[in-house]
């Protein structure tokens, strides 16, 4: 094992700034990516089952008629 | 059933009827059934990774801890360039083939291809702060690099500023092309430069010659950040295909019977 304690692992040798920031920001940044892929997921499916239930039912009452 | 369709197929536009739209509907169903297994084994090989970078790998006698951000680094810039790569074949294929799923697979490619490429330059300025004493260095892979992200960007904004779908994926077929001549051309001139002008030695490593447990995390790590990729892009292919065909009776059909 590397490390004798947790503020040992965190000080990472005296780099813990330059090695923390970098895995920051890139989780940071892919929790972002993601978050936006889910939220733009959920607003198309969103809109589209509404489209598909005014269209579903328009043509329902067009073949009733 | 038929009679109930026909009355909407009358609506769409006739681009809809030339067949293709059975190879978006089966590429859709396709990345959803691959994309949770590229999640899942993403998370898994990220850890290992981590877990190998951080607490197998022994400290370097050189550069101390501070090359534990090459766990970072490096996979980050090969996935960038491979990203690109991948990006430009299925322009490439989008443009000579006129396949339009290609051209969304190329266009949903280039979010995740640009986010690699800035983490790949920000990790590398944090990692080559200390050894430099400066927080950029013209050297012949950072340089690359940064067209790179220069080239996914330009890509993303020119795609955003045309509103007809296949004249932009043509401009931007085009684009990623000559990017992919351009790099390489990039990469020779900047590193003939840099051992005239003596900072060729100055590109950032990792002490993988010494361990093959630092070749073996970044190894992983790799895998992990492409799978991550695979998840990423199909994910948003799913979106930017049910964008473009929003009106098509297929998409109607999938999301009437979901109910």
């Amino acid at each position: 094992m590397n490390w004798e304690s947790w503020s040992d692992f965190w000080a990472m040798g005296g780099d813990g700034l330059y090695v923390w920031s970098a895995y920051l920001i890139s989780i940071v940044l892919i929790g972002l990516e993601v978050g936006v892929l889910i939220l733009t997921r959920l607003t198309i499916h969103e809109h589209l089952g509404r489209f598909s239930r005014i269209v579903g039912s328009a043509s329902e009452t067009r073949s009733r008629s | 059933m038929p009679a109930l369709s026909r009355p909407l197929s009358s609506c769409d536009p006739p681009h809809h009827h030339r067949g293709w739209q059975l190879t978006s509907e089966s590429v859709y169903l396709l990345s959803g059934r691959l994309a949770p297994w590229f999640a899942g084994s993403a998370a898994v090989l990220c850890a290992i990774g981590l877990f190998l970078g951080f607490l197998v790998a022994p400290s370097d006698p050189h550069q101390g801890e501070h090359f534990r951000i090459a766990f970072l680094h490096q996979p980050s810039m090969w996935i960038s360039v491979l990203i690109y790569i991948l990006m430009a074949a299925a322009s490439a294929y989008g443009l000579l083939r006129k396949q339009r799923v290609a051209a969304m697979l190329a266009s949903s490619l280039a979010p995740t291809g640009a986010l690699f490429a800035f983490l790949a330059l920000w990790t590398g300025s944090l990692w080559g702060k200390p050894i430099w004493g400066t927080w950029w260095v013209w050297e012949a892979r950072l340089a690359t690099e940064m067209l790179v992200l220069f080239l996914f960007l330009g890509f993303i904004a020119l795609h955003e500023t045309i509103d007809d779908y296949r004249r932009a994926d043509r401009a931007c077929g085009l684009l990623a092309l000559v990017g992919l001549v351009g790099l390489p051309l990039l990469y020779f001139s900047v590193y003939r430069w840099s051992l005239y002008y003596g900072t060729s030695n100055r590109s950032l490593s990792a002490p993988t010659d010494e361990t093959s447990i630092i070749a073996s995390g970044l190894f992983v790590m790799t895998s992990g950040l492409f799978a991550y990729t695979a998840a990423a892009t199909l994910t948003r292919l799913r979106n930017e295909i049910l964008k473009r065909e929003r009106s098509s009776d297929w998409v109607l059909a999938h999301f009437r019977g979901q109910r």
